[in-house]
């Protein structure tokens, strides 16, 4: 999707290269949609508060009108055999995929330049701990609770930890 | 007779705007680690959908162009509540990211100096680790466990480690295979069925 954006948004002088770098930098590291992000900046930099309300519009409804169609189709075909095959195999290669996804995030974490982060180690297992200890309880743990838990543990062992 | 029916429909839209807010504001790191925040919302909590209906609609939201975020949200929606349910989602799911990139926009230069977000944002991405698991637990717990998902979990996982296949690609290689795997199949069962 970068390449995308840059293309067109940079050659039409909406927002200059370099301006491009940190929205696309600060757009990973802000909640929700990347593609929304990254819309409503492009938008607001090319002009203002209604450029951003009719950029992220425009990354939206492709997605909307084609999914609304497939939805509306769907109780007749997910019965089709076919169908469900091909989503069985689907399902598998998600799992290969996100588990790639899993692996290059642990790199990133852990691996600080060629140190090894022990940091992130801690973090990491005292979520851990979090999710083992909500499974004793026979309860889930809580996606929204491990979010706000990990950027508590960040700031903490990284900014008040020498 | 029919007003507590529209009373009901409208309580269940609301909900749906709410949980489809918290998910949007705590999506982080694209749309992979949303399945957890799905799962507990929509399916745990307010049990509008089973797990197995979000994980078709999540592999649907991933064959189709688009943003999966949005892909995701809008089907979610339009299977709980119609035309509306899809409508309402789409937006609520976008709001939250909408507004914090309106209000950091303002104050840019600042914001990029902020070293407490840097370190906020280092535990989250331990965070989304964890998530990810999650996700692959949940998916994974629905295979059958045979050498076909392995073969195909294996080369989706080599194929976007090593290539630059884009993942589209990947996704419609596993349709084919696993289409023709199975009408093979079936040929085969009814042949010694035959004989």
């Amino acid at each position: 999707m970068i390449p995308l954006i840059q293309q067109e948004v940079v050659q039409k002088e909406w927002v200059s290269v370099v301006d491009i770098m940190d929205f696309i930098a600060i757009s990973e590291s802000t909640p929700g949609p990347f593609a929304v992000n990254i819309s409503t900046f492009c938008g607001i930099s090319a002009s203002g508060f209604a450029g951003a309300i009719f950029a992220t519009l425009g990354v939206i409804l492709p997605s909307f009108l084609i999914i609304l169609y497939i939805a509306k189709k769907s109780d007749r075909f997910l019965n089709n055999k076919y169908v469900r095959f091909a989503l069985l195999s689907v399902r598998a290669a998600i799992v290969g995929l996100i588990g790639y996804v899993i692996f290059e995030f642990m790199e990133l974490a852990f691996m600080n330049n060629i140190y090894f982060d022990f940091k992130a180690l801690i973090v990491f297992t005292l979520l851990i701990g979090y999710f083992i200890f909500r499974k004793i309880q026979k309860k889930k743990a809580n996606p929204i609770t491990i979010i706000l838990l990990s950027a508590f543990l960040g700031i903490f062992f990284y900014g008040f930890i020498p | 007779m029919k007003k507590p029916k529209e009373k009901n429909r409208k309580n269940k839209l609301l909900l749906l705007c709410l949980s489809f807010l918290k998910i949007g504001a705590f999506t982080f790191g694209g749309g992979y680690a949303m399945i957890p925040l799905i799962a507990k919302e929509i399916v745990d909590k307010h049990r509008w959908i089973t797990d197995e209906e979000m994980i078709d609609i999540f592999s649907i939201a991933e064959c189709t162009p688009g943003v999966i975020a949005i892909n995701c949200a809008t089907f979610v929606g339009y299977k709980v509540a119609g035309f509306w349910g899809a409508l309402l989602s789409t937006l609520c799911v976008s709001l939250p990211a909408f507004f914090i990139i309106c209000i950091i926009s303002l104050f840019l230069e600042s914001f990029k100096n902020l070293k407490w977000v840097t370190y906020a944002f280092q535990g989250i991405r331990i965070g989304i680790i964890l998530l990810l698991s999650m996700a692959v637990l949940k998916i994974g717990k629905t295979l059958p466990l045979n050498i076909f998902s392995i073969v195909i979990i294996l080369s989706a996982f080599l194929l976007s480690a090593f290539t630059n296949i884009n993942t589209i690609f990947i996704l419609l290689g596993a349709i084919v295979i696993g289409v023709v795997y199975h009408i093979f199949k079936i040929k085969i069962i009814g042949t010694r069925e035959k004989s």
